[in-house]
């Protein structure tokens, strides 16, 4: 039973890096870049939220639907100001533009919201589900969770190979001169990309903070690094290695912390991932491609 | 190509003269935003001219904020009276904090700047491992220090070197102790945090403690500052271990975090915490149900009627009515530092004049033969090792107030 409540606690925690992964392998595939602010992003969906239902007094579901809408406009606006201008740039430059975006995030949250740490009021209202005489409970956090991250998952599956923005997207991932050669706006796809994964990283926001609800300027940093980590290890730039990346993750580490040693969890994860790299370096789900010349 | 050479350099030295500017206007502002109520003040007269200087240091901003703004609120409410009850030995206190976000190498900048500044005392810092850091420096200018809130053993191992509040070890020896005597429960689950001296220093007496005293600790889990938000795996192990009581010997953010993800789970344990639980009333938004009945040591508790610790609340709340969420156990820690200061400064007969060095070998002194009422202890006493002697109390959240247990 022990062992069934640390996988869950594992599945739940990964779903969310599987959210966030979405994010970072989607403009990896596209626009070739690691978007580092986007671990920020998660942190600004999270404070509108916040916002939204504790100042504002709107229900959780406006809440979030207001943090996705400014988390989408964010990830443009970002997309446009920061990333744009350099698109022929070295890929350090848009690297370290990253770094700074995350930054400058993170500073303003700082200067708005202040260093206090805030506790989060859960945006789910569903009832933990007790099974096995109370020796095992499920938080309502983790169904959902779990369930709304399948879901988003599966619709993005079938956005990026069935509808024609998706295919779109697609096509400017494989080739971009092509695409463009071929009649596809690359530019808008690009920032399609961004918004639907800032999009995304405002309910991996509101749900990560409602199973872990201490809500300060950092929250997004390491679930963003460990994110970045779930796709690298499911094969960045592939949708279905994301979400295998960051569900993998989250139940090894939560089963090293349960079974081997909290304290040297990271440390086992990121063995993990060295290995998998040495095996197979595209990671789990990544294609191998082979460059003409 | 050229024009965009001459405008990228125009536009680097419009940033340097911006730069500069700043430096140049904010240096006397920031003197004046920390001393402008005591020296601007023309009421205030003195017997002597000069000024003692004291420095403080600790967390303004960063994860650690509450402490440090807490710390400086309460330094500043005790040299506004001391300075309007004709100061120390008739000198003018001049009191200046700097911020070290909780970091070693921002709090040895911070010190080195409070010293160019000319600062004579440190009353400082305010968590643990920056004071380690700190103290060894002071070691080497033998300048006085003490800490308000430092708790870690080795952040007064010079000879200069005291502390206002208890420190891991006595925190550990007392919370074993007072679970055992008043038989809160048996069988305990402790979860601390590995990558801070804090946590593992009242962890390890703790867990010494409960095992003289037959209680039985049945699951030690861990976590670090990287991996503080995620505590399934811990407490669904200590859940298994069947602890009746969680020891959290851990600021009051992982602190929430654990009890919000026990409840979510079914469980609901017992919780008994460290000074580090203090302020965890004071988060934004916290849920009053989930901390009801939360037990954790602590030297300054509102609700307490004795006259010294009334006294600290009615002029904190004449002085902050805005900021009452600082007034814990750190305004209370530092607002009896400078009154410490104080009676081991007029011990030693310190003045203005005196070298740093000077001073510290003084007050070193004057600290083992001075005996200090204060808002966290009646009577408390110090040995020359630098630790005070006073005893621990307990605090309960009952319906989101603080009451003593």
């Amino acid at each position: 039973m022990k062992f069934l409540s640390q996988l869950i606690s594992g599945v739940s925690l990964g779903s969310i890096y599987s959210l966030i992964a979405l994010g970072y392998t989607m403009v990896y595939g596209i626009a070739k870049m690691l978007n580092f602010a986007h671990g920020d992003v998660i942190m600004v969906g999270a404070f509108v939220v916040y916002t939204a239902c504790v100042a504002g007094g709107l229900s959780p579901f406006f809440g979030v639907l207001i943090a996705v809408v400014c988390c989408t406009l964010l990830g443009v606006v970002i997309e446009r100001l920061a990333y744009k201008p350099l698109r022929s740039a070295a890929s350090l430059a848009v690297l370290i533009t990253a770094i700074g975006v995350s930054y400058f995030l993170q500073n303003m949250a700082l200067l708005i919201f202040g260093s206090d740490t805030k506790q989060f009021s859960s945006v789910v209202s569903l009832p933990s589900v007790t099974l096995a005489d109370g020796s095992l409970t499920i938080s309502g956090e983790t169904i959902v969770t779990i369930v709304l991250s399948l879901i988003i998952m599966v619709c993005l599956y079938l956005f990026i190979n069935r509808s024609k923005p998706g295919k779109a997207m697609l096509a400017v991932s494989e080739d971009k001169g092509a695409a463009q050669l071929m009649g596809i706006n690359v530019n808008a796809m690009i920032a399609l990309t961004f918004a639907i994964g800032s999009a995304l990283a405002a309910i991996a926001g509101a749900l990560l903070c409602s199973s872990y609800p201490a809500l300060s300027p950092y929250t997004g940093a390491m679930p963003g690094i460990k994110a970045f980590v779930a796709a690298v290890f499911g094969g960045i730039g592939s949708i279905p290695g994301a979400m295998v990346g960051g569900v993998l993750l989250g139940v090894i580490e939560n089963l090293s912390k349960g079974y081997i040693s909290s304290q040297l969890s990271d440390a086992i994860v990121f063995a993990v991932l060295i290995l998998v790299l040495l095996i197979k370096p595209t990671g789990i789900m990544g294609k191998k491609i082979n460059e003409k010349v | 190509m050229k024009v965009k050479k001459i405008l990228a350099l125009a536009l680097a030295l419009v940033m340097c003269f911006a730069f500069a500017a700043c430096g140049d206007s904010n240096t006397p502002s920031d003197d004046e935003g920390a001393t402008s109520e005591q020296t601007t003040d023309s009421n205030l007269s003195f017997a002597n001219e000069g000024t003692l200087k004291i420095g403080g240091i600790g967390p303004l901003t960063g994860d650690n904020a509450q402490y440090g703004m807490a710390v400086q609120l309460g330094a500043e409410l005790a040299v506004a009276e001391i300075n309007a009850a004709g100061g120390i030995n008739g000198y003018e206190i001049e009191f200046r904090m700097e911020d070290d976000v909780s970091q070693e190498e921002r709090a040895v900048n911070a010190y080195n700047s409070l010293k160019d500044w000319g600062m004579q005392m440190l009353m400082g810092t305010v968590t643990s491992t920056p004071c380690k850091a700190v103290s060894s420096e002071t070691e080497v200018d033998n300048m006085f220090l003490l800490t308000p809130s430092g708790s870690s053993v080795d952040c007064i191992e010079p000879d200069t070197a005291f502390r206002v509040c208890f420190s891991d070890p006595n925190q550990g020896l007392g919370a074993a102790d007072y679970i055992a005597d008043n038989q809160l429960a048996t069988k305990i689950g402790v979860i601390y945090n590995s990558s801070d001296t804090y946590s593992t220093g009242i962890k390890d007496k703790f867990v010494e403690e409960a095992a003289a005293k037959g209680l039985d600790v049945v699951a030690e889990e861990a976590f670090t500052n990287d991996s503080a938000t995620d505590f399934n795996a811990q407490i669904t192990n200590i859940r298994a271990a069947g602890a009746e009581l969680i020891f959290l010997p851990i600021y009051y953010t992982p602190a929430s975090l654990i009890m919000s993800q026990a409840s979510a789970m079914g469980y609901t344990p017992l919780y008994f915490g460290s000074d580090g639980m203090d302020g965890i009333l004071g988060m934004d938004n916290i849920d009053t149900a989930l901390v009801e009945g939360v037990m954790y040591l602590t030297p300054f508790i509102e609700s307490s009627t004795d006259e010294v610790t009334a006294g600290f609340v009615s002029a904190f709340k004449a002085a902050y009515p805005s900021q009452l969420q600082y007034m814990n156990q750190f305004a209370a820690d530092a607002y009896d530092a400078m009154y410490i200061i104080k009676a081991a400064a007029e011990k030693a007969g310190i003045t203005a004049d005196m070298s740093v060095s000077d001073i510290g070998t003084a007050m070193a002194t004057a600290m083992t033969e001075i005996t200090v009422n204060g808002v966290t202890g009646t009577g408390i006493t110090w040995d020359a090792s630098g630790e005070p002697t006073k005893e621990p109390r307990v605090a309960i959240i009952r319906n989101g107030e603080v009451a003593a247990a």
